[in-house]
Parts: structure tokens; sequence; C-alpha cells
């Protein structure tokens, strides 16, 4: 049997991290992600890897751009206004197709904001919070054994894509303790990495770019780019489910927000009501299908997020189309993460 | 004995290596290349190349190719 | 006839997009001469910047990378820590390096990576129209400072070479030119110093070479480079400003 461990969430990233293989942290500090660069620090010495508290964020994610262009697994984390300044050369991996993986433990916006809970960026994080028009992997973890799984995952699909890939937790996942069963890490296929950087050798020069200015050049590219968001939708949509069968409403909701609408769910179902429930995993590509199936049975969604309505868009535009979709979010700051009883309430509301 | 080669394809006419040439044997031409320039040319008869390549060392664009006997 | 003069190696064949009597190419001839000198040209990776160096690719033949804008000491940090072993240089404008990079120049030489950057420095932001540059000389009119560059507006030129000869981290840096014969022999002595600087592992080099770009100071080639050698060379004083092993 696995050792159980008792950590933190961003202590589980790291321990995914290292177990995925990577070797190659560069961060910069901002709360609430700072445990994460800490471990890092104090763990990645002893394997030989490579830790760099870089002098910003910026300087921070072009050297896991120069890394991962290499072929090694690298890694950076940050918190929301962190992520913010690193969305230039997210948008540059992306067009360039280097795997990586960022984490984001956010915070409280806009603007400095604050260090409490927040899922005010999921747009960013989904819609491509860069320039020019492109998707990364996004993964959503909900407790800390996914913080850890999640984030060996994401590893694995940003080099099966050739593209970054995110965490994108908060405060509440990231600074909670539960309990981790460290798996070792799954037996994925390994991809030769024919793109990697390593001096020409005896072989032709290789070249990783995202200019491009000969006639036609860049759409070209923009098409491949585009096949592979669509590919990501058909092969990598994740989900949890419950109860779906039968719910007349069904609670969706992502991450930490998750956790604490599972339980409204749970006080439901105690009173005997079909509620039913749908955890987005991946918000990019998001789980289109599963809400379509669930929702030609169930005509009512209620989505719950910790801001004023962002994944309730992709939930409207996913949803069979006699279905209603129903809100309820509080924008973040001190004091205004929900109660289970106050979104019970909503659940009841809307029943 | 010694001459240089200018690539009248790749020469941009800058003039760079008729300011070098310690011996004045290199002219820009009054024809138009392909580029739209008008590259240098050689001029043999206005001297004796020693094979400094001066006139190689100093041109931008890696057009002068230098030969000794 | 034996050919005395050739085209190094690591260079690729082919015509350049640069103007008529830009030093990029000459800074680039010098450079994959390095390369080859010390047989470098399979292990190396290039790291290109923003401007008209981007195009590294096209003509050197070398695994290249770009970066965004002003990032290439950060990018080439993470390539050099990822392969200690692989040749690892940057090839940067005054734009790219003296504004918008000036954190990642700064704190990649602070670190001592074991890099080598060359930075062209013509005054300008060449590839989006000349443009004033944070190295444009006072007086110098631009396409953004019509009226010449003002000292108490705008503050005086950065001296990167100088500045960067103030940190600990840094092992080697010279500023050298391309404008005449004696100046490009040293400067060719100095860009394979600073290769040598790495590839004997003893930290971060620096060259700075001064370079002209006629059509956006709006001169003749030769004007350019008589510029070069005049008011350039005297504010930018050419010199080997630190050479810590004496190589």
């Amino acid at each position: 049997m696995t050792k159980r461990l008792f950590v933190r969430g961003n202590e589980a990233i790291c321990l995914g991290a290292l177990e995925a293989g990577c070797r190659h942290y560069f961060g910069y500090p901002i709360t609430p992600q700072n445990d994460i660069p800490e471990f890092m620090s104090r763990e990645i010495p002893k394997l030989n890897g490579e830790f760099i508290q870089a002098e910003s964020e910026v300087a921070a994610i072009n050297m896991v751009l120069g890394a991962a262009a290499t072929g090694v697994r690298a890694m950076t984390s940050s918190s929301s206004p962190g992520i913010s300044l690193k969305m230039e050369s997210v948008s540059y991996m992306a067009a360039m197709e280097v795997p990586c993986l960022i984490v984001n433990i956010s915070r409280s916006g806009p603007g400095l904001g604050g260090i409490d809970a927040s899922q005010g960026d999921y747009f960013q994080a989904v819609k491509g919070g860069g320039h020019g028009g492109y998707h990364i992997i996004v993964l959503a973890p909900a407790s800390i054994q996914e913080m850890y799984d999640l984030t060996m995952l994401a590893f694995d699909l940003a080099e099966k894509y050739r593209s970054p890939a995110m965490i994108l937790g908060d405060a509440v996942v990231g600074q909670m303790k539960e309990p981790l069963a460290p798996r070792p890490k799954p037996d994925t296929e390994l991809i030769e990495k024919n793109w990697a950087l390593r001096g020409t050798g005896e072989g032709e020069q290789r070249v990783i770019k995202s200019l491009y200015l000969g006639d036609g050049e860049l759409e070209a590219h923009n098409w491949k780019l585009h096949a592979k968001y669509s590919l990501m939708k058909e092969k990598e949509c994740r989900w949890e489910e419950s109860h779906t069968d039968d719910a007349k409403i069904l609670v969706t909701a992502f991450g930490s927000a998750a956790r604490i609408a599972k339980t409204a769910v749970a006080m439901a179902r105690d009173e005997g009501m079909k509620v039913g429930f749908l955890r987005p995993i991946t918000l990019f590509p998001f789980p289109e299908k599963a809400f379509r199936d669930a929702t030609l049975r169930c005509k009512k969604v209620l989505d719950i997020e910790l801001n004023t309505g962002q994944m309730v868009e992709d939930v409207r535009l996913s949803v069979a189309r006699d279905a209603d979709v129903f809100f309820y979010g509080r924008p973040s700051g001190t004091g205004s993460l929900p109660t289970p009883e106050e979104l019970f309430a909503q659940i009841k509301k809307y029943y | 004995m010694s001459t240089i080669e200018i690539d009248e394809l790749r020469c941009k006419g800058c003039g760079l290596c008729t300011i070098t040439c310690p011996k004045g044997l290199i002219e820009l031409s009054d024809k138009i290349n392909n580029l739209g320039y008008t590259p240098a040319k050689f001029d043999a008869s206005k001297g004796k190349c020693t094979g400094c390549a001066l006139c190689a060392e100093i041109c931008p664009d890696v057009a002068i190719k230098v030969f000794n006997e | 006839m034996q050919q005395v003069f050739t085209r190094p190696a690591s260079l690729k064949d082919v015509q350049t997009h640069f103007c008529p009597g830009c030093h990029h190419g000459t800074v680039h001839r010098l450079t994959a001469e390095a390369l080859d000198e010390f047989d470098l040209r399979k292990k190396t990776i290039g790291v290109a910047s923003i401007g008209c160096s981007v195009f590294l690719y096209s003509y050197f033949n070398i695994d290249v990378v770009e970066s965004p804008h002003g990032r290439a000491p950060a990018v080439a940090t993470g390539v050099k820590r990822a392969r200690p072993d692989s040749f690892v240089f940057t090839y940067q404008g005054d734009g790219d390096l003296a504004a918008i990079g000036t954190a990642e120049i700064i704190h990649a030489a602070n670190r001592g990576e074991d890099i080598t950057v060359i930075f062209v420095n013509n005054t300008t932001y060449g590839m989006t129209g000349g443009q004033m540059a944070p190295t444009t000389l006072v007086g110098q009119k631009t396409s953004t400072s019509p009226y010449g560059r003002n000292l108490e507006k705008e503050g005086a030129p950065v001296r990167v070479t100088e500045l960067l000869s103030n940190l600990d981290g840094v092992a080697f840096a010279a500023r050298v030119a391309v404008n005449n014969p004696r100046n490009l022999m040293d400067a060719k002595r100095q860009i394979k110093k600073a290769f040598r600087y790495q590839v004997e592992k003893k930290g971060f080099s620096f060259v700075e070479v001064l370079a002209a770009c006629p059509t956006n100071w709006g001169m003749s080639p030769i004007e350019a480079n008589e510029r070069v050698g005049g008011e350039m060379c005297d504010y930018f004083k050419l010199g080997v400003y630190k050479n810590t092993e004496n190589l």
C-alpha cells in the first residue's frame, strides 16, 4: 500500500512534478503559491536539477521556454498578477509548440486585489490569456490528490500535444492540507521529441520560432494549431459526474468552488431532492459533450463560481438548446467564499 | 599573383570594399544587378592585388572571394 | 590559385535581408567564424531576439530558439541550465537588450550564466523603422526624436558594456566596432575570446559591437560607416573592459 502523506496542495504539486520527472523549476515569489518555489529550492538541488528564483515572472517563464525547448520537463508557478506577466511568453510557447507546465494558484483581483481564493482567472486561462488567438491545456484540481495527479497528467498532455499546460488552482486548494497517496507516475508512452534543440550534431538544423512572414505560412500554422485544439476537445475532456441520471437540476462548478457545491448537493440529496453534480476537470478542452448529454435529460443547470460568471458562458454554449442555465457566484475578496448552506439555498431556489 | 572574385548577385553596392582596398582596385559598377544595386567590380588594370583580403573582411554580405598564387 | 578567404561553415550560403552597408552581416560572419574556430557548430544553440536580429536561424546553420523581445538572456539561461554542455549564445540589438530587456541582461550577467551575448549597438530600432533607442546619441534625430535626443528629457545614452562590467558575474566584456580593418580584426579577436570563455566554462562573456544602420540614419553606407568611427566611438569607447582570466 502506498504510504499516505498529509500535505498542502502546493506541496502536492511539487511532489507530482518531481515524480513526473520535472527537474527544472523557474519562479518568482508571490502569495499564495510561495510553498512551491520554497519546496523546489530545497528538493531540486538534491536531484541534480535546476532551480532559479528569477528576477521577475517574465524572466522565469522565459527560462522555462529555454529549458523546455531542449526537451526537458520544465515548470513555473505563480499567482494571478504574476500569471498576467507571464502571458507574453505563454502566447509564444503556444505558437512555438513548446510543452511546459504553468501553475496558477490564483488569488483575488483585478489588479493587486487580495490573496484569497478566486476563480477570476478562468477567462484568462481558457480563452488564451495572451495575444494572437490560442489555447493551452487547463486542468482544475479540486483536491490535494488531484493537485498531485493532475500535475503529472499536465506534463504528459503537454508533451503529447506540444502545448503549454496549466494547473488552475487557488488559495484554497493550494494552501489547505489533505491526505495524499503519492502514486507512481502513470506508465505513459514516451514520445520522441524530434523537435527538441540539442545542437545539430550530424543532423539537420532545428528551429523553434513563432515568426512566419511568408505568404500563407502563418495561416497554415494557425490551422495546424486549431486542428490540435479540436483533437484535444475530442480526446482529452475529463470531468467528474454524479447523480446525473435522475437529476431535476444539475449543479456545476470547478476547483475549490466544486468542493463547496458538492457539499450543498449532498445536503439536497439528504433531503430527497434529485440534484446532479458535474465538475469539469479539464477547463480547456471544456467537456462540452458531458454537458450536452446530461442536459438531454436534465433541463436545469446551476453554475456556481467564485466570480461573477465566467465558466457559465462555456456551460451555456455546451448544454442542450432547451436547457436553462442559472448562475450563482460572488466576486472574490476576503469573506466572499460561499458556505454550503448558502449554495443549498440557491439549489432550492431553482429546483 | 593574387586576385578577387566579387559575387555580383550578392553584392548590395554598399561600397565599403571600395574605401578599404589599399590599392584602390575596386569601384562600383554603373550596371545594376538583379537586386537593383550597382555592384562592386574589381579592376586589375589599376594595380597589383596583394591578396590582403581586407575587401572580403569588410564586406557585410560575404560576397568576395580572395585567391593567392 | 589558393582561396585565402572563404565563408565560414556555420554561415549558410544565402542572401541576407540586411540593407546595404548594414553591419549585421559582418557581425554574423565574425560570430560564425568564432563558432568554426572552436568547432562549435554542431553543439550550439543560438537564441534569437526581436529586431533585425531575429532571422538568426535563416543565416546560421545551427539550432535556434526565438525569444520574446528582450528576453533572450532568460531563454539562454533556461537552455544552458538544461544542456550545460551545449554552446549557447544570444544575439541581440540595442532596443532589445538595453531597453525592454534590461532586467534580463543584468540578472543573467549577475548570475554569471555560462553564456555569451553578442550585442549589436546601432543607436536605433532598425526593424521598426528607426525609432529612438536607449543608445541613441544626444542630439541624434530619429523617427521618435525628430528634434534630436534631448538630454534633459530622455537622459544620456546607456553604456551597456561599462554597466555590466561592474557586475561580479561578468567574466569578459568588450566593446568593438567593424567599421575599418583594424577595428574589425580586433572585433574578431574579442568575439573569439568571448567564446573561449564559455568553451572553458569561465563564465558570462559579453561583446558589444558598434554597428551602422545606414537606412535609418538616413546616410549612405560609407557615411554611416564613418559615423561609427566618429561620434559613436567618441561616446562608446572601444576596448576590453573586463577580462578576468586574462585569456
